[in-house]
């Protein structure tokens, strides 16, 4: 709860922020202080303190560890964000107040999906999300490709939450609430109606996850917009959808996991097999990025196809290693006036720490040992293969990760192997520093993952 | 503790030699800390026998089952003191090459090091995926950065075929976790799975898959030459002679004891890919012009003959691969010292360019006569007595059904792999001097130095194979008494 008060709260307070100032660096400073304590806040609530206990969300809501932890890493990433690419955000347009107060917004709408209990939370916490996704898409407004990118983004967008809507309709229609336990109860048997609800229901969030077949919106969307939004957009706000995605299926149709388990498989192999490929032929590094966290998706999809304990633990990891990477890697793409993967050629000469922290940040989306990418796909293969329904996924999924080696690799032998002439970059002491120590963050995990998981069990154990 | 060393003195060295500029002190210090390693080696196998010194666990990942143990066993003890005895030669023997970006050359070869010793004293599944990868990640850079013209195709082919192979096999690894009984990741734990055979029939394929592209094996081995051509020479004799065992270790340590009733079921059928490359290999090895690839070809024969005899499963054939993997690893480092030392002064490794060489460079010349005799296992050297012992278990296996026609061709296999080694002796080293060998001179002290020593080792063991038998005898019981636990 206090996440959801302290960001809407937050976001309130930034656009007020750039009515009082003309400073961009003071307004900076406010997100990442105001930030700062959305994080602490929320940590704070995993450790028992809640802010707003008498706030009664009438069964609404439920404040479960994974949601708060992934909340945490949520806004960790965020934080790491706005540090890293918040000077990048000046670059766009002149509202930067305004920039920081949707992306809290959006934080508000995480923090929404990440602890619903009933439908009607699930299609509030999505539309939060969403609308200020599309205007920050669009928010390069002289640029014809964001304007585009923002109309694709908001007509598919709104298509897929009416399907939503649709299939919440019918569920209601049969069981007479929107409360997921009352759903759940008594739902042994898919019938037509609540077969045609789960149906749509997994199509629209498919569409927000950017899974195979519904996944044509998002080369575009994530291409056009700014590459600073985009960072966002595909890292934090799609594994948020994951959270939804995973907390709805489990928490509605839990029960009935095996009859739905195949269609999701299918869908899950699809989108492995479609992003990977896609992503193999890309020449932009920007565009290939988009197009991998298509194929990372199909990754996190394992989740919902298992949906055990291991699943879970995976997911709040993946949440982790492939927020952490992805920023890492758009932070270092944003200093790049060439994106081109021949714009990377030479850059170890160039810029050493960029181009060994961006190394590190590649393979741990490889999934090497070592790395936090490597456990993020470890427990998802296991789940897979615990549940042990699906072995053949488990094989499509290891192909495609060696499939996924070829391009991420791309970028690696342009910085090291390859002679070019790389422009001229600048970037800050500061700026390095920070992309070591989320490297350092990055391999520690990779060592030790469980400082991460046993957070689920108890606060703060190591 | 020992163990635990030879696993941190590469990897602190290694990340240290970032910080080194200079390459002089750089190579020094590649060097020194070499030989530590292999002292520390040399002292956990003769000196510390004691359990507790060669043995550690700690917790690693509770909740998983895993932990960071590690053991030196007689298997282990031996492919660590090839790792640790093969580090410093090599480095001496290439010590006059030179290498831009020099602190990051001997750093990744430090670090190499370092997965490789942790592949051989891993008694984790978990931990020995771990280093299995940790260590394709600098041979990786190494042979992208320093190879030849070709390196950057070549060696992506390579780190590929490897990965694939690699995450076939940690889904191995997974499926038989969650079927142990306590839920680990341990060694123990996994040899005490017994799982229905068929399972286990298809769950060979995943191990196996993942160890044949790694030996390689026929029909996996196209990454290999390619590789083996292209890497700078000090980096292919870590692959060949060291790299290609963690293979064979890793089918001798987690696929035949873990799942003997797959092995005993594909047996024939992997043995038949073996022999099949054996003899391939020898006859594309004999229409060889390059030095490189041709010794490439004849790895890839020998090392089909290491897979026979294990997948033969016989206790005499499984000894001699454990003596062979450490011979083999001694030959062929030597054989590529020589090429290095021929490339290095000619500038070529065509044979149709040289000629002539033992009037200009006798030294050299009985260096190569005498590897290359090694290496085609000629009674009185070191590889005599392991493939004479691989050949007569693979005869008298039981549990093949076509053992005699394997020992057949892998004996004509045999006598190609002579063919083809006197055929390279007799043209590099005899009849005119070409334009380029004109002026040869012979090699450096360290370089008369390492080969030496080679030809000493290579001499002795092959008179007095006794105690790497011995040594290894306990090995091969635990190994074979494992498998036939879960007889069907």
């Amino acid at each position: 709860m206090n996440a959801i008060v302290i960001s809407a709260v937050l976001g309130v307070v930034m656009m007020f922020c750039g009515v009082f100032t003309n400073s961009k660096t003071a307004v900076r400073t406010v997100a990442i202080i105001g930030l700062l304590g959305l994080v602490v806040s929320n940590v704070l609530d995993m450790g028992g303190y809640h802010f707003f206990e008498k706030v009664n969300v009438r069964g609404m809501l439920s404040f479960d560890i994974i949601g708060l932890l992934f909340n945490t890493i949520a806004f960790g990433s965020t934080w790491i964000y706005f540090l890293l690419s918040g000077r990048d955000m000046e670059r766009v347009g002149v509202n930067l107040a305004e920039y920081f107060a949707l992306i809290f917004f959006v934080l508000c709408g995480i923090a929404i999906v990440s602890s619903f209990n009933s439908l009607l939370m699930l299609f509030l916490g999505i539309e939060i999300i969403s609308i200020p996704l599309y205007i920050l898409t669009g928010s390069d407004k002289r640029n014809l490709k964001s304007n585009e990118a923002a109309l694709k983004y908001f007509l598919m967008g709104s298509f897929s939450t009416g399907i939503m809507l649709m299939g919440i309709t019918l569920i209601y229609g049969v069981k007479g609430s929107f409360d997921m336990e009352v759903i759940r109860q008594g739902t042994l048997n898919l019938t037509p109606m609540i077969a045609a609800g789960l149906l749509l229901l997994l199509f629209a969030m498919s569409f927000k996850v950017s899974a195979v077949p519904f996944h044509f919106w998002t080369p575009d969307a994530y291409d056009g917009a700014p590459t600073v939004f985009t960072s966002f957009m595909a890292t934090i706000v799609k594994v948020a959808g994951f959270i939804a995605f995973i907390r709805l299926f489990e928490g509605c149709f839990g029960d009935v996991k095996g009859q739905w388990q195949l269609l999701a498989a299918i869908i899950t192999a699809a989108t492995l097999f479609i992003g990977n490929i896609t992503a193999v032929f890309q020449q932009s590094v920007k565009r290939m990025l988009s197009y991998s966290s298509i194929a990372q998706a199909g990754f996190m999809l394992f989740a919902l196809v298992a949906m055990n304990n291991m699943a879970k633990e995976g997911m709040i990891f993946y949440a982790a290693a492939y927020s952490l990477a992805t920023i890492g890697i758009f932070a270092v793409l944003l200093k790049m006036k060439d994106y081109t993967f021949e714009g990377f050629n030479g850059l170890a000469k160039r810029q050493p720490v960029l181009a060994a922290t961006n190394t590190v940040f590649l393979l741990s989306l490889a999934g090497i040992p070592a790395t936090a990418g490597f456990w993020a796909k470890f427990y998802m293969l296991s789940a897979a293969v615990e549940d042990g329904n699906v072995l053949w996924l488990v094989i499509v999924g290891v192909l495609c990760a060696a499939i996924s080696v070829y391009y991420y690799f791309r970028v690696i032998q342009a910085m090291y192997f390859k002679d070019g002439d790389p422009q001229e970059i600048e970037t800050s002491r500061s700026f390095k520093g920070l992309l070591i120590v989320i490297a350092a963050v990055v391999i520690l995990l990779g060592i030790f993952p469980h400082w991460l998981l046993n957070q689920l069990y108890s606060f703060f154990y190591l | 503790m020992i163990p635990v060393l030879l696993i941190v003195i590469p990897l602190v060295s290694g990340l240290l030699a970032f910080l080194i500029k200079q390459e002089k002190s750089a190579k020094v210090w590649a060097l020194l800390t070499s030989l530590v390693t292999m002292v520390v080696t040399i002292l956990g196998i003769a000196v510390l026998h004691k359990p507790e010194y060669l043995q550690t666990n700690v917790p690693w990942l509770p909740n998983l089952g895993s932990s960071f143990s590690v053991t030196m066993d007689g298997m282990s003890k031996l492919l660590c003191l090839l790792t640790g005895i093969a580090y410093p030669g090599i480095l001496i023997a290439t010590w006059n090459t030179s290498y831009k970006n020099a602190h990051q050359f001997f750093a990744l070869m430090l670090l190499m090091q370092t997965g490789l010793m942790g592949v051989f004293v891993a008694s984790d599944a978990l931990l020995f995926y771990f280093f299995w990868e940790l260590a394709l990640i600098p041979a990786y850079f190494l042979c992208s950065i320093w190879g030849g013209e070709r390196r950057i195709a070549v060696t992506f082919k390579f780190f590929i075929y490897t990965f694939v192979g690699s995450l076939l096999m940690l889904i191995g690894i997974i499926w038989v976790y969650f079927h142990t009984t306590d839920h680990s990741f341990a060694m123990s734990s996994f040899y005490k799975v017994n799982l229905p055979g068929n399972t286990q029939g298809w769950l060979f394929w995943l191990f196996f898959l993942a160890f044949a592209i790694k030996i390689p094996l026929f029909p996996f081995h196209t990454w290999q030459p390619d590789t083996y051509e292209q890497s700078p020479t000090a980096v292919t004799m870590v692959l060949s002679g060291i790299m290609v065992k963690m293979g064979v270790f890793g089918i001798l340590r987690w696929l035949a004891p873990v799942l003997p009733v797959g092995l005993w079921g594909w047996g024939d059928t992997a043995a038949t890919l073996c022999v099949v490359g054996m003899l391939y290999a020898s006859f594309v090895a004999m229409q060889q012009d390059d030095l490189k690839r041709l010794i490439a070809y004849s790895s890839i024969a020998h090392m089909g003959l290491m897979g026979l005899a294990i997948f033969v499963t016989s206790a005499v054939g499984i000894q001699g691969v454990m003596v062979q993997m450490f011979n083999h690893g001694i030959n062929i480092i030597g054989l590529w010292i020589v090429v290095e030392l021929i490339e290095r002064q000619f500038g070529t490794r065509k044979m149709s360019e040289l000629g002539g060489l033992a009037q200009k460079a006798p030294s050299l010349s009985i260096m190569l006569v005498v590897v290359s005799l090694a290496n085609v296992a000629l009674p009185l050297t070191n590889a005599f007595i392991g493939e004479f012992m691989m050949f007569n278990g693979v005869f008298g296996s039981k549990s093949s059904n076509y053992h005699y026609i394997f020992t057949v061709v892998g004996g004509i296999s045999i006598i190609l792999s002579a063919i083809y080694t006197l055929n390279m002796i007799q043209k590099v080293l005899y009849g005119n001097t070409s334009s380029l060998t004109a002026n040869a001179r012979d090699i450096r002290f360290n370089e008369k130095f390492v080969l030496a020593v080679l030809l000493i080792g290579i001499v002795v063991m092959g008179v007095y194979p006794k105690p790497m038998i011995e040594a290894t005898r306990h090995a091969v019981d635990a190994i074979y008494s494992k498998m036939f636990i879960k007889l069907p």
